[in-house]
């Protein structure tokens, strides 16, 4: 039951990447480029996901568990730190050349494009690289 | 390479993504965030937790193909960059979304609409250098 709930929730997570073309890297790029071709709908994207998170969250949190699972796992981190903004401003970089983001390129996976396995591939490697360097470089304080 | 800017599309297409985040909080009690649910892909010490995240992305995977059976075609992907644009581009993904904690999906969506501090710096992060990076590669670099 727990599975294919999560596989629904998926599927409609994937259905909305698919509907709103944020699959799509031109797309993606094209609201970056102001000064040339843009294309809003990235924002359109976000405010309605917003609309119904922000009060779907309200609700679904002022209930004492989740339905399958004990307690509701929300980060418990609330530093705003070095690592927490570089990462982000580094994560924007590589968004900004490939226009694949990873909530747009797991639903791409279904289309079979190459370039999207090309992406996930590198991704990966980025996730593996950075899990490495995590590894030797010991936890800093928080700046 | 221009594209259509669909305002209706990508709306309908946000407020599924926010339904999809809104249920699995209401469900599993998660975030919805693609850099986590791949992250966890990437370990392999709790298989109950590993079979979950791989239902939800086997679900992401399918949301094309239940688009193509509704549509009659697959979500356009057209990539307006190279190859290595994409390799390149996805490592730094890979890496920014690891120190950064998280992406457009689990920052972006999940963590503004629970209107978490943390997210919101990532997200004006993320999308500055974004904007600043399109900009570069367009209008200075390639312009």
């Amino acid at each position: 039951m727990r599975l294919v709930t999560a596989l629904l929730v998926g599927l409609i997570f994937g259905l909305g990447i698919s509907v709103s073309g944020m699959a799509n890297p031109a797309k993606v790029l094209n609201f970056f480029d102001l000064a040339g071709t843009w294309d809003p709908s990235l924002a359109f994207v976000m405010a309605g996901a917003l609309a119904v998170a922000i009060p779907g969250y309200r609700l679904v949190l002022a209930r004492p568990a989740p339905a399958f699972e004990d307690r509701f796992q929300l980060p418990d981190t609330r530093v705003i730190d070095r690592r927490l903004i570089l990462g982000s401003a580094t994560f924007g970089i590589g968004w900004g050349i490939a226009g694949f983001c990873p909530g747009g390129a797991l639903p791409a996976i279904g289309t079979g494009d190459p370039a999207v396995f090309l992406f996930l591939a590198a991704l990966i490697g980025g996730l593996l690289g950075a899990r490495v360097l995590q590894a030797r470089a010991p936890a800093r304080k928080p700046a | 390479m221009e594209t259509t800017f669909t305002p209706w599309s990508s709306l309908g297409g946000g407020v599924l993504i926010g339904l999809a985040a809104v249920l699995l909080m209401a469900l599993h009690g998660r975030i919805l965030g693609a850099t986590g649910i791949l992250g966890g892909l990437l370990r392999f010490d709790d298989p109950v937790d590993w079979r979950l995240r791989a239902a939800l992305v086997v679900g992401m995977a399918a949301g094309p193909l239940v688009y193509l059976l509704a549509t009659g075609q697959m979500p356009i992907i057209d990539l307006p960059i190279s190859n290595l644009a994409v390799a390149v581009g996805g490592l730094i993904v890979g890496v920014g979304v690891s120190y950064g904690g998280g992406c457009t999906s689990g920052h972006g969506v999940c963590g503004n609409a629970r209107f978490s501090r943390r997210s919101m710096v990532a997200t004006l992060c993320f999308m500055a250098t974004a904007f600043a990076t399109v900009f570069l590669l367009r209008h200075v670099v390639g312009g």
